[in-house]
């Protein structure tokens, strides 16, 4: 593969990496544990936000965010024509 | 049939199932025995790292801890699962890329050194045999408590199915008995969960039920009523906690990124056929934990809850029969310091009459909720499930790392490929044995390290992994430099606070109020400065070195084989 095609590759997936990482933090560190306390004053069926973030909500977003990397990834695989065989 | 009788019947079975898979699933080669062939369905694979994950401490201990702690226990939930986020996206891929068999296989080859393969060697030995002790424990402790059998007999026996199909499988064996342990387990919690949360709530989901309102007619929801008995009795608000915010933040750092560099997980990547199985695999293994995960704090409520109404305040006599069993094997114990025969248990120390064991929250559920005999037994099987799977995962990693990494690599490169099999397998019985002596002795200090065991990895082997697919600058000297003083900067906190001068461990001393468990965070942060740092001043690594990360950044371009 062409070295300018590859570094482009790769650039597309720090892009990806950083966007979504950034998401992962502001869930889980930002929401559940800095801003726990206000978001705590947010009710919605038994729960306090700010509690049901930490003990629920972010684990749902973590299991969201790998799945949308791959779908991502595999867009861009097929895009950049480095999708593999099935036996390597 | 009694309690005893149904868990006799669904270990045997389990056993018997573990052992068929084993014979069936033998391994042949190096590559089967370190990474089960390379050819394992991403599913599958899921399901096995599911299983290698969650250990004892997961299934019995956790909603326990949980359920005493309330918010504060959110380290562990976030913390046990965040780290897939970090594997998947910044670790998975391009290990499977790299395509052989260990972490130090990795770190050697990318930092171009012995010296810093036999570091990593070192520092995944030393994280593996601090957990896999507690595991063997883990499983006496069932043995005893459900069958009545021995402490020590039981950690034979669990001795005895580990030796036969780690030794015999290998990986490959490993990942399809776990696969089928994984199954047993998350039966085993989901069923008394999906039972208890219909009996206090009404709804037949516990995550949902967790935040509903209680069935006993009173209209209050569930969390609300405990944050009321909580504070009732005393202790802090449920949904509240009482640790610092830059002490959660902390240890939930640790416990992420200390999940990204266990070998033991990380290996789990190499067996499957492709990088982008890699990924997708990484996303079914979160998939299978959360399953766990998200039913472990709805357990810890429902059982907080059931504990306060049903002993907290009440006469000694009048005492629930579970009370009693568990009472008699030393797990509850009650000491009636004012002398009017009421339990009164009450978050002021001086004054509190209760002591409970955690573990027992999730071992005792079933029978504080009256469910049936079978389930009960199921409790115990899922139990055993978790911590021989957990086991098996962490043995292969210790005779990989000797047979592999020290032996071939390191010491006697003419080794072949009969005789390294062969050293894996003397390697893996070997640590079995110790691993056993060490469930019969427990050193005291096994428990207490077993939760250090993240921060170690997150300070050693995370930013040498992280850095050395990320920039192609980073150097051998750097990368020693940084594994060796964030390693030895985390044990020293944690040696001093926890072994040395115990009566200093508080917030009061505590450097920026970081507490033992999340130190790993700052040792990572150190690791990472000092690698750039000196990465900056030493020479650059070899061309061939910067093309090898070129190559692992791309999937699609001749994946290495397996050999």
């Amino acid at each position: 593969m062409k070295e300018g095609k590859s570094r482009a590759y790769w650039r597309k997936n720090l892009t990806y990496l950083s966007v979504l990482l950034t998401i992962w933090f502001l869930v889980s560190y930002v929401c559940s544990i800095i801003f726990v306390e206000p978001l705590n004053q947010i009710q919605f069926a038994g729960f306090k936000l700010g509690f049901w973030l930490a003990q629920q909500g972010s684990i749902y977003v973590f299991v969201a965010l790998i799945f949308i990397y791959v779908f991502l990834m595999n867009r861009l695989d097929g895009e950049y024509h480095l999708d593999e065989e099935d036996h390597p | 049939m009694s309690v005893q009788a149904w868990t006799f019947l669904l270990v045997g079975l389990s056993f018997a199932l573990y052992i068929g898979i084993a014979v069936w699933s033998r391994a042949r080669s190096t590559g089967d025995f370190y990474v089960a062939g390379g050819d394992v369905n991403p599913v599958m694979n899921g399901m096995a790292t599911a299983a290698d994950w969650m250990s004892a401490a997961s299934f019995i201990s956790m909603a326990g801890i949980i359920s005493f702690i309330g918010y504060d226990g959110s380290v562990y939930l976030m913390g046990w699962t965040g780290g897939y986020v970090l594997l998947a996206l910044l670790l998975a891929p391009y290990l499977r890329k790299f395509g052989k068999f260990t972490v130090p296989d990795f770190v050697g080859d990318r930092y171009y050194s012995r010296t810093a393969r036999v570091v990593a060697v070192i520092c995944a030995i030393f994280v593996s045999f601090t957990y896999v002790a507690g595991q063997m424990r883990g499983v006496g402790i069932v043995f005893s408590q459900f069958l009545g059998v021995d402490i020590d007999m039981g950690v034979v026996i669990g001795m005895v199915v580990v030796f036969i199909y780690a030794v015999l499988g290998g990986m490959k064996g490993i990942t399809y008995t776990q696969v089928a342990q994984y199954c047993v387990l998350i039966f085993a919690y989901m069923v008394p969960a999906i039972f208890i949360s219909l009996l206090m709530t009404g709804n037949i989901v516990p995550q949902l039920g967790f935040g509903s309102k209680l069935a006993d007619g009173s209209g209050e929801y569930l969390l609300h009523a405990l944050d009321n008995l909580n504070q009732q009795f005393g202790f802090a608000a449920y949904t509240d906690g009482t640790k610092s915010t830059v002490d959660v933040f902390f240890i939930t750092a640790a416990l992420m990124v200390g999940t990204a560099g266990l070998p033991h997980v990380i290996v789990r990547f190499y067996t499957v056929p492709k990088v982008s199985a890699a990924r997708v695999s990484a996303g079914y293994a979160l998939l299978f934990i959360a399953l766990l995960y998200t039913t472990a704090p709805a357990v810890a409520a429902f059982a907080r809850t059931n504990l306060l109404k049903s002993i907290a305040d009440k006469p000694y006599t009048e005492a629930p029969g579970w009370y009693k069993s568990w009472e008699d094997i030393g797990l509850i114990t009650f000491d009636d310091k004012n002398g009017d025969g009421v339990i009164n248990y009450v978050g002021n120390k001086q004054a509190n009459e209760l002591t409970i064991d955690r573990d027992i929250m999730v071992l005792a559920n079933p029978q504080i909720a009256g469910l049936p005999p079978w389930v009960i037994a199921l409790v115990a099987a899922g139990g055993l499930a978790a911590a021989l799977s957990t086991a098996a995962g962490l043995l292969l990693v210790i005779s990989t790392s000797f047979a592999h990494d020290l032996m071939k690599k390191s010491f006697r490169p003419q080794t072949t490929e009969k005789e390294e099999l062969l050293f894996a397998r003397i390697a893996a019985g070997a640590a079995v044995l110790i691993a056993g002596y060490f469930g019969i002795n427990p050193p005291d200090f096994v428990a207490a390290v077993v939760a250090f065991a993240f921060g170690l990895a997150a300070s050693s082997f995370f930013p040498a992994i992280i850095l050395g697919i990320f920039s192609k600058k980073t150097t051998r000297e750097g990368a020693v430099t940084g594994m060796i003083v964030g390693i030895a900067f985390t044990a020293s906190y944690i040696i001093y606070f926890k072994f040395i001068n115990p009566s200093m461990n508080s917030a009061d001393h505590w450097w920026f109020g970081i507490s033992p468990e999340g130190i790993g965070t700052l040792g990572m942060l150190i690791n990472f400065a000092l690698t750039i740092t000196i990465s900056k001043f030493t020479a650059e690594p070899p061309q061939d070195v910067q093309e090898l990360v070129e190559h692992i950044r791309l999937p699609g371009e001749k994946t290495a084989m397996i050999s």
